[in-house]
């Protein structure tokens, strides 16, 4: 299927013509939580200021979209906050803009009083193990891309015909995994999983999962919702090894409550186990560190991995894991590494801190760099849940609005804003997605969903979600739904039948 | 009648932005000495007391202007009979109230039991009045920042008469703080 690929010039009703705006205008990297909610505290508390928002798919909300569980609806229910915010009169969106790439951050410097980048954490952080890049391992960011429909990892494909599966590291993105990898097809296929990633499923011969930590329980990552939804698995028991519990039941009386609960829980799942005749097991492994991956006969993929035995120096938080010497190898075909997200760096003209991954920054201002401002993923690391970087990102805009009430941002300037830069990109052959045509590619991932039983089908081709706002202006008759076809056809015969009565 | 009259000029008075100086004795950086006092004079919405509709104030609203660290308080108080105001709808949660006029307190997963942004400590008197919360409401509560012993989820305590006069304080959540000082790491 082709399209015409050129350039279509046009400026679309919506767009916000502020061109004699005299209010600060803001650029916000990024169009997931951190940017929303960023933008959403500068509209609220600056009533002259106008936000703009780029984001580098046409499809705006990060890791709400593709990062959430597909069994986890209503944690997507912020997107109704963001879309409120994007739809507000002094804030756009622009989708398909590739910041680094399409467009400097000097540019966005130049045509905005500040610039807030939240453009998260894309990559994500390695074993750094020989046999890491066989086939049969993958990153947690890519197996959750998979089955969220995120575009680069639409052809991931893993293979899902061996019995067990290993997942290293124990936060809730790999608790995510394991029960997406256990939960019976008949709960994800009513889910906005994708359509390939539920054949797969339905087909996988996966059975025993195991999650692998460095350290012990009491410094599991993972939040109890997490870990109890992995206990209520349908026709799955736990499976845990009695002696990584040694000395946690002494120890419980001093935690503070979330810890405690979720110590209790865990204790709890590893005692009981659950029925004996459940088809599915899974259960966490502590002490243990990859070392290697284990390649079959032929070296062509994964058939195992190896496994240093670890002890714990300290307690606590801040307890480390120390080498023993002991070895022990797991026979297993899908190695799956869930131990973080790591952030890039977007341009040269923005400081980056390689070790610790984050644009160094202090409360959200980045460090030797007037007017530019970071908040989310990218500012702090890649850790806590919607509500951590809800915070998180209201403290960079009471900061940002600090600044400017204190004159640290020169407003008396007039910036251009999105037109400047609208019209930089039109020159470079960019075409932006607005938020009223990401409503258009919404409309069509219901339509298809609905078809399907789903909430909605993602698109999966970032060809595809171009192509379909476009189509979207040229929908014809044929194309309509039966009623809309009814009331076109009433409607016609009412005029028809009015205008001959006068006759 | 003198009630009464006091009553209605109270009414009035619902609709105007009041300040309120915190207590801090239920602060939990005070109570950890790590109270860096000065606020940030950040004078958004969220930051100013406001009292809503269906609220009746009893005479001793005495409001001191302080700069010092404000804290979000929402009264939800019921109307007596002998008055007009509107009442809040039977049953309605706190979250609800609190978006109805215009109070931040933030609802992201929409009042499913799904996020710990709507966060809010009671008043002790009436804690003990609330129900027992269900375990997932707990299970979220647990990830919420600065979780103190009268941390409950707004969208899950639901409005009747006997919490009437109720204050619920807005967490200022600045830094990832648990109570007991714990840094949650990474994960």
């Amino acid at each position: 299927m082709s399209y015409n690929k050129k350039h279509v010039s046009v400026t679309l009703p919506g767009v916000r013509g502020l061109s004699s705006s005299s209010g600060p205008r803001v650029c916000i990297v990024g169009g997931g939580p951190a940017g929303f909610y960023t933008a959403q505290q500068l509209l609220k508390a600056r009533q002259d200021a106008a936000v703009d928002v780029y984001e580098r798919l046409p499809v705006p909300f990060g890791l709400v979209r593709f990062g959430v569980a597909p069994d986890h609806p209503e944690v997507k229910n912020v997107i109704n906050t963001f879309t409120q915010t994007a739809q507000h009169e002094r804030c756009s969106f622009h989708g398909n803009v590739n910041v680094g790439k399409d467009v400097t951050i000097d540019e966005l410097r130049q045509a905005y009083h500040a610039v807030v980048l939240s453009y998260g954490a894309e990559g994500n952080r390695s074993m750094g193990i020989p046999g890491e890049d066989l086939p049969g391992v993958f990153s947690a960011k890519d197996f959750v891309g998979w089955y969220n429909g995120l575009p680069s990892n639409k052809e991931l494909r893993p293979d899902l015909s061996c019995e067990t599966a290993v997942i290293l590291g124990q936060g809730n993105v790999a608790l995510d995994v394991a029960r997406i990898l256990l939960a019976p097809v008949e709960m994800l296929k009513e889910t906005d999983i994708t359509q390939n990633a539920l054949k797969a499923l339905a087909g996988s011969k996966v059975r025993r999962v195991l999650i692998v930590g460095r350290r012990g329980p009491l410094q599991i990552a993972c939040t109890i919702k997490e870990l109890r939804e992995m206990v209520n698995l349908p026709n799955s028991r736990a499976d845990m090894l009695p002696a990584d519990f040694e000395g946690i039941a002494e120890a419980l009386k001093d935690l503070p409550r979330p810890r405690k609960r979720l110590t209790e829980l865990m204790m709890k799942a590893a005692k009981e186990g659950g029925d004996d005749k459940a088809e599915k097991c899974w259960g966490f492994r502590f002490f243990r560190s990859p070392v290697e991956v284990i390649a079959g006969a032929d070296g062509k993929r994964a058939t195992g991995i190896r496994l240093a035995l670890n002890k714990l120096e300290g307690s606590g938080e801040s307890a480390r894991a120390e080498v023993t010497g002991q070895m022990e190898d797991v026979d297993c075909g899908l190695i799956i590494s869930s131990i973080g997200y790591k952030s890039i760096p977007i341009d040269p003209a923005v400081p980056f801190d390689p070790r610790r991954a984050i644009v160094p920054n202090e409360m959200g201002r980045v460090q030797d760099t007037a007017g530019l401002y970071c908040s989310g993923w990218v500012k702090r690391g890649p850790t806590g849940v919607i509500a951590t970087t809800m915070n998180d990102s209201f403290d960079t805009a009471r900061v940002l609005i600090q600044d400017m009430e204190a004159g640290k941002l020169d407003l008396s300037v007039n910036k251009p804003g999105a037109q400047a830069i609208t019209a930089l990109l039109q020159t470079r052959g960019v075409r932006t997605v607005l938020f009223s045509q990401w409503e258009k590619i919404n409309a069509e991932e219901e339509k298809r969903g609905k078809f399907l039983g789903k909430p909605r089908e993602k698109l999966l081709d970032v060809d595809e979600m171009l192509k379909i706002w476009t189509d979207a202006r040229f929908m014809s008759f044929e194309n309509c739904s039966f009623k809309r076809k009814l009331c076109w056809i009433l409607c016609f015969m009412h005029l028809f039948t009015k205008y001959r009565l006068y006759q | 009648m003198a009630a009464s009259a006091a009553v209605r000029s109270a009414v009035s008075l619902t609709q105007r932005f009041v300040r309120v100086s915190p207590d801090c004795s239920i602060c939990p950086l005070y109570r950890l000495n790590a109270c860096t006092g000065a606020t940030d004079g950040f004078t958004a919405p969220s930051r100013r007391l406001r009292t809503s509709i269906g609220v009746c104030q009893s005479g001793d609203s005495s409001s001191p202007e302080e700069e010092e660290r404000v804290v979000n308080v929402v009264y939800i108080d019921r109307c007596g009979p002998e008055d007009s105001c509107p009442r809040p709808g039977a049953g309605e949660n706190a979250l609800h109230l609190a978006h109805k006029h215009g109070v931040d307190l933030e609802g992201a997963c929409e009042a499913s039991l799904a996020c710990s942004t709507c966060h809010v400590y009671v008043s002790s008197e009436h804690y003990e009045k609330l129900p027992e919360p269900e375990e997932r409401e707990d299970d979220m509560l647990d990830m919420a920042p600065m979780l103190q012993e009268n941390s409950r989820l707004g969208c899950q305590i639901v409005l009747t008469p006997e919490l009437d006069g109720m204050e619920l304080t807005l967490p200022k959540v600045t830094r990832n703080f648990y109570v007991d000082g714990h840094l949650p790491k990474p994960h």
